[in-house]
């Protein structure tokens, strides 16, 4: 799959500001006054900013309203729902905390749980995909929801708690790869199911439908960087993981720490996603011979 | 709506002859011409005349070469539009309700006013067979040319989609595929035809008729009478044979 930039930047940093908007709203940290205005700004400029980024691979933005209407069977649809309520619970127990210096405990609850359901829906519009068999798998929300939870922990400055979920997220982002590795295999589609000519022989493009690329070879054949993989699944796991995971058990209470860390984390998780991205191989492919 | 009808009185759809095909594109282009005129918004080109064309189109020709375990190599030219899927997953990612299937005919649409262009219907679909228009942003798909069938300004022999009405050999058969009796669904009960991909549960209407069996054991080589061999050599050179001893 075309790991387009608008669609990385979106997953990543609206994960992430979902992620400290759900530490906020349990209270794991009870900032008032200009610090809890300083953290509020943070998760919605990266929510907001993340969510503002997927418009930009829309074709027609201009009607974006209109995905609100398909709750009931769209997983995007859903996710628009979830963001916009997690968003608007979680500012007005913002603004609690920022001018009266309370927290509304109940209210923080529920926009820490739409928050997560956010990041679970975002997820599920790739996991259901069962064109694509890498993300057609259940490790799929759980990297989404481990990567919001660890690097909202690491924002939320919880050292202990980021470091168990950042080796979480190791495991899970492992699992996904090895997983994902034999999934389009498990799905049995092959070039002869595709054509439904197996019981002919063996299948193989003789000549391409058009001789030069179209928009399906682009956004869902895309075979370019996949050689690098490996090379980029050490660099996702070490930069996401590994190093930030290092930083916060050896200077647990440095502020510095944290911002290396976080940074860190996030460039190790623009890594991971556009692997998720590049690594994913469409069904529609078989067609043209490729993967 | 984007929630799949549950019944459809009708399904239309396509039946596409493997044995017949010729690989002549002419469905491609009967389709884009006739797309690029009156439903919704045209099939744009992109650099249609520099060193990199590219374009949208609702139906496509792949040709494939079948190696068998025993016999010669054999070419399948192969038709590939919309196939109209009873379980259509295009439909029900759609956030808009742009995508949506037909009740009364089962015809899977488009509605380009409610259309944002997020491409996940086209993820969604397995056969590739929805594109986005690069020029407008709204995806493209076959309609079954449901501005031709019901079209009552058009002659009756016309009243059927581009694609089909073009093709000269006759390899693509319009029809209710719900109905036992339509000519579409005996050739496909008679033919065996089959689903594309199965394995993804789409259901799909469109049925494609396999390539009638050759090979090796079939007498194939209609000119082999005419060709005048003689399996012991006459004359002089039945003479020079025996004399020099051939084995």
């Amino acid at each position: 799959m075309h790991p387009a930039p608008s669609v990385i930047i979106f997953t990543v940093l609206s994960g992430l500001g979902f992620g400290l908007l759900t530490y906020l709203g349990l209270g794991a940290i009870n900032p008032t006054g200009l610090a809890a205005f300083g953290f509020f700004t943070l998760a919605y400029g990266l929510a907001v900013g993340g969510l503002l980024a997927s418009t930009l691979h829309l074709g027609n933005p201009k009607k974006a309203l209109l995905a609100f209407t398909q709750w009931r069977t769209s997983w995007l649809s859903r996710e628009a729902w979830l963001s916009v309520l997690a968003l608007v619970l979680m500012g007005f127990y913002a603004l609690g905390a920022i001018f009266f210096g309370t927290h509304m405990r109940l209210l923080g609850a529920l926009g820490a749980a739409l928050s997560i359901a956010t990041v679970l829906s975002t997820s599920m519009i790739y996991a259901q995909l069962k064109t694509v068999p890498r993300w057609n798998q259940w490790p799929t929300p759980l990297l989404f929801l481990v990567f919001a939870l660890s690097g909202g922990a690491i924002l939320a400055a919880q050292p202990y708690i980021a470091f168990i979920l950042l080796l979480i997220t190791g495991i899970v982002l492992l699992l996904h790869w090895l997983n994902g590795d034999g999934r389009f295999a498990a799905t049995g589609s092959t070039m002869e199911t595709a054509t439904g000519l197996g019981h002919i022989g063996k299948v193989r493009l003789l000549e391409p439908p058009h001789t030069g690329t179209n928009y399906l070879m682009k956004e869902m054949v895309y075979v370019v960087g996949r050689k690098h993989a490996l090379r980029l699944r050490l660099i996702a796991l070490s930069l996401a993981v590994v190093l930030p995971a290092l930083i916060l058990l050896a200077f647990p209470s440095s502020h510095f720490a944290i911002v290396v860390a976080i940074l860190s984390h996030l460039v190790g998780a623009f890594a991971a996603r556009w692997l998720f991205f590049a690594e994913a191989e469409h069904v529609v492919g078989l067609y043209y011979g490729k993967r | 709506m984007t929630q799949l009808p549950t019944h459809t009185d009708k399904k239309l759809g396509l039946v596409i002859d493997l044995d017949i095909c010729v690989g002549c594109h002419a469905c491609v282009v009967a389709c884009k011409g006739w797309n690029d005129q009156g439903y919704g918004a045209p099939l744009s080109d992109q650099d249609p005349y520099g060193s990199n064309p590219a374009g949208t189109f609702l139906n496509r020709v792949h040709s494939y070469e079948i190696t068998q375990e025993n016999g010669p190599a054999q070419v399948v030219h192969f038709p590939k539009s919309c196939l109209h899927c009873d379980d259509a997953p295009c439909v029900t990612v759609c956030p808009t309700g742009a995508s949506y299937k037909r009740s009364e005919d089962g015809i899977v649409l488009v509605n380009e006013d409610a259309c944002i262009g997020c491409g996940l219907c086209a993820w969604a679909c397995p056969y590739g067979a929805r594109e986005m228009d690069q020029a407008a942003g709204i995806m493209k798909k076959c309609t079954l040319c449901v501005d031709r069938i019901y079209n009552e300004n058009l002659p009756e022999i016309d009243r059927e989609p581009a694609c089909v009405r073009t093709c000269p050999t006759g390899a693509r058969a319009f029809g209710d595929l719900s109905d036992p009796d339509s000519a579409v669904s005996r050739s496909v009960a008679e033919r065996g035809g089959f689903d594309l991909m199965p394995e993804l549960g789409t259901k799909p209407i469109n049925q494609y008729l396999p390539p009638r069996a050759k090979g090796l054991g079939q007498d194939i080589d209609v000119l082999a009478p005419l060709l005048d061999i003689q399996p012991e050599p006459t004359g002089i050179v039945g003479w020079l044979d025996k004399l020099l001893g051939k084995p």
